[in-house]
């Protein structure tokens, strides 16, 4: 089966390392900005970092781009993985800056990491838990294990059935949602050495 | 369990190659930054800190090759700094493949370019130096008190090192790099009072550094210093302890560390 993955270039930071990662793990990778790419794609990758208001709107900056994304992933079923803000912008809004909308696939709000304890540090920083949900237990993709994050904003779904994994940094964050192939991550599986690598691996393999 | 404390080596790189760096596993070409990077990535380090010292522009050049050859082989985050100055340097390093910048002696002379790479890469990406020496307080005065020096910690400035810390995460760092020039060195430990103070004032974490000599050093750092994360160079390079060591070190005395 051929496995195209379409890495979305829409000015996002951390397209080159995840582009890196992906060849790690012998993937076939097109870094494009071009729809009709995504449209022929067998999976889509949608990096991300910076403020949700920003990505948003370089993602629409692109012409054409989350149309494709729509047809091919939200409605035609290809495997799509969302990292950082490549995976909140999978919400309904964001609240970086100023509130944006997302695209809207999996239902909640992007909002502020707001501590209690004042010792708890924002940005949520470094290594922490990927615990899996549940309901989630034997994922295809998404592991337990240590991964990399680094957020100041979270994912706040409104269903918990769309929460493959959580982590823990004074309250409990959305570590991973999963709704059908529309996976995402919060942490960043490009920086997460091996624990990061193999969930590639495993995105590459998957066929929801 | 909850965000595990960073354990960051911290590899000096002049012109291109590593100063005084690794020499616990044969490599190839000791003094290959690219090499010793992935020696600490295997050896499971948190992250990796590239500090750029050449003293040259020629030498300043070659530092984007290592950080593009770096990021295609290591997969953890790496911070570089030295002689990012603005937003074209930020730029540049970021995508080159760092995954932050340390900005020092720039945003001394001109704080405000913490806040405009912030504004067009994000907090997460800049982290603001904080290179301090304790000096003597006035009169009559019983707090410590540090200043910001720049110049490798040879030139003071006159500005307190606590007040320019949270000026520095109010303009929008995402997390602070204090390096105690005093301590620099002298492996007799970080300035814990420094740390703990500037760690208590801000809400961003706080990166130790500057003196570690044992691996008791790291510990202090967090539980006396406050720190998220600690720093360090030579106790790793010479092979003296490992990153897991640190790890093992950090959960012993019931911190949260890697390597579980």
């Amino acid at each position: 089966m051929a496995n195209r993955v379409a890495l979305i270039d829409y000015g996002a930071g951390n397209l080159h390392s995840v582009h890196n990662a992906l060849n790690a793990v012998g993937a076939d990778v097109k870094v494009t900005a071009d729809p009709e790419i995504v449209r022929k794609a067998d999976r889509i990758v949608l990096p991300g970092v910076g403020s949700f208001k920003a990505c948003a709107h370089g993602l629409e900056g692109v012409p054409g781009m989350v149309d494709a994304l729509t047809e091919r992933a939200e409605m035609g079923g290809a495997p799509f993985l969302g990292i950082c803000v490549g995976m909140q912008l999978l919400a309904s809004r964001g609240l970086e800056h100023g509130a944006t909308p997302g695209l809207g696939w999996i239902p909640g709000e992007v909002r502020l990491i707001i501590p209690s304890d004042p010792a708890i540090k924002v940005p949520h920083m470094g290594w922490n838990d990927v615990a899996i949900m549940p309901h989630a237990r034997g994922h295809p993709v998404v592991e337990e294990g240590e991964a990399y994050f680094l957020h100041s904003y979270h994912f706040a779904a409104e269903d918990p059935h769309h929460i493959a994994a959580m982590t823990d940094h004074g309250e409990g964050l959305v570590a991973s949602v999963v709704r059908g192939n529309i996976l995402g991550v919060q942490f960043h599986p490009e920086k997460s050495q091996a624990y990061g690598l193999e969930t590639l691996a495993r995105f590459l393999e998957w066929n929801p | 369990m909850t965000v595990r404390i960073r354990v960051i080596p911290c590899l000096d790189v002049a012109d291109g190659r590593v100063v005084k760096g690794v020499n616990f596993v044969d490599l190839k070409d000791a003094g290959d930054p690219v090499e010793q990077a992935r020696a600490y990535d295997e050896a499971g380090a948190d992250e990796l800190c590239f500090l750029d010292i050449s003293a040259t522009h020629e030498g300043r050049g070659t530092l984007l090759d290592i950080v593009r050859r770096t990021a295609e082989v290591c997969f953890m985050p790496v911070t570089v700094g030295g002689g990012v100055a603005s937003v074209e340097d930020a730029r540049a390093l970021l995508l080159a493949g760092a995954d932050k910048v340390a900005v020092n002696s720039a945003a001394v002379k001109w704080p405000e370019v913490v806040a405009e790479i912030a504004e067009k890469f994000g907090s997460q990406c800049i982290v603001a130096s904080v290179d301090a020496r304790r000096v003597v307080p006035t009169t009559g005065e019983k707090a410590p008190k540090w200043e910001i020096f720049t110049h490798g910690g040879r030139r003071p400035t006159g500005i307190d090192a606590v007040e320019h810390a949270v000026r520095m995460a109010e303009l929008g760092a995402g997390e602070l790099l204090v390096t105690s020039m005093d301590g620099d060195g002298t492996k007799a430990g970080y300035d814990l009072e420094l740390t703990r103070t500037i760690a208590d004032a801000v809400s961003i974490p706080v990166i130790a550094s500057g003196g570690v000599g044992t691996l008791a050093h790291l510990v202090d750092g967090v539980r006396e210093g406050h720190a998220s994360a600690v720093l360090a160079a030579s106790i790793f390079h010479f092979g003296e302890h490992s990153i897991s060591d640190a790890h093992k070190a950090l959960r012993d005395a019931g911190l949260p560390a890697r390597g579980l």
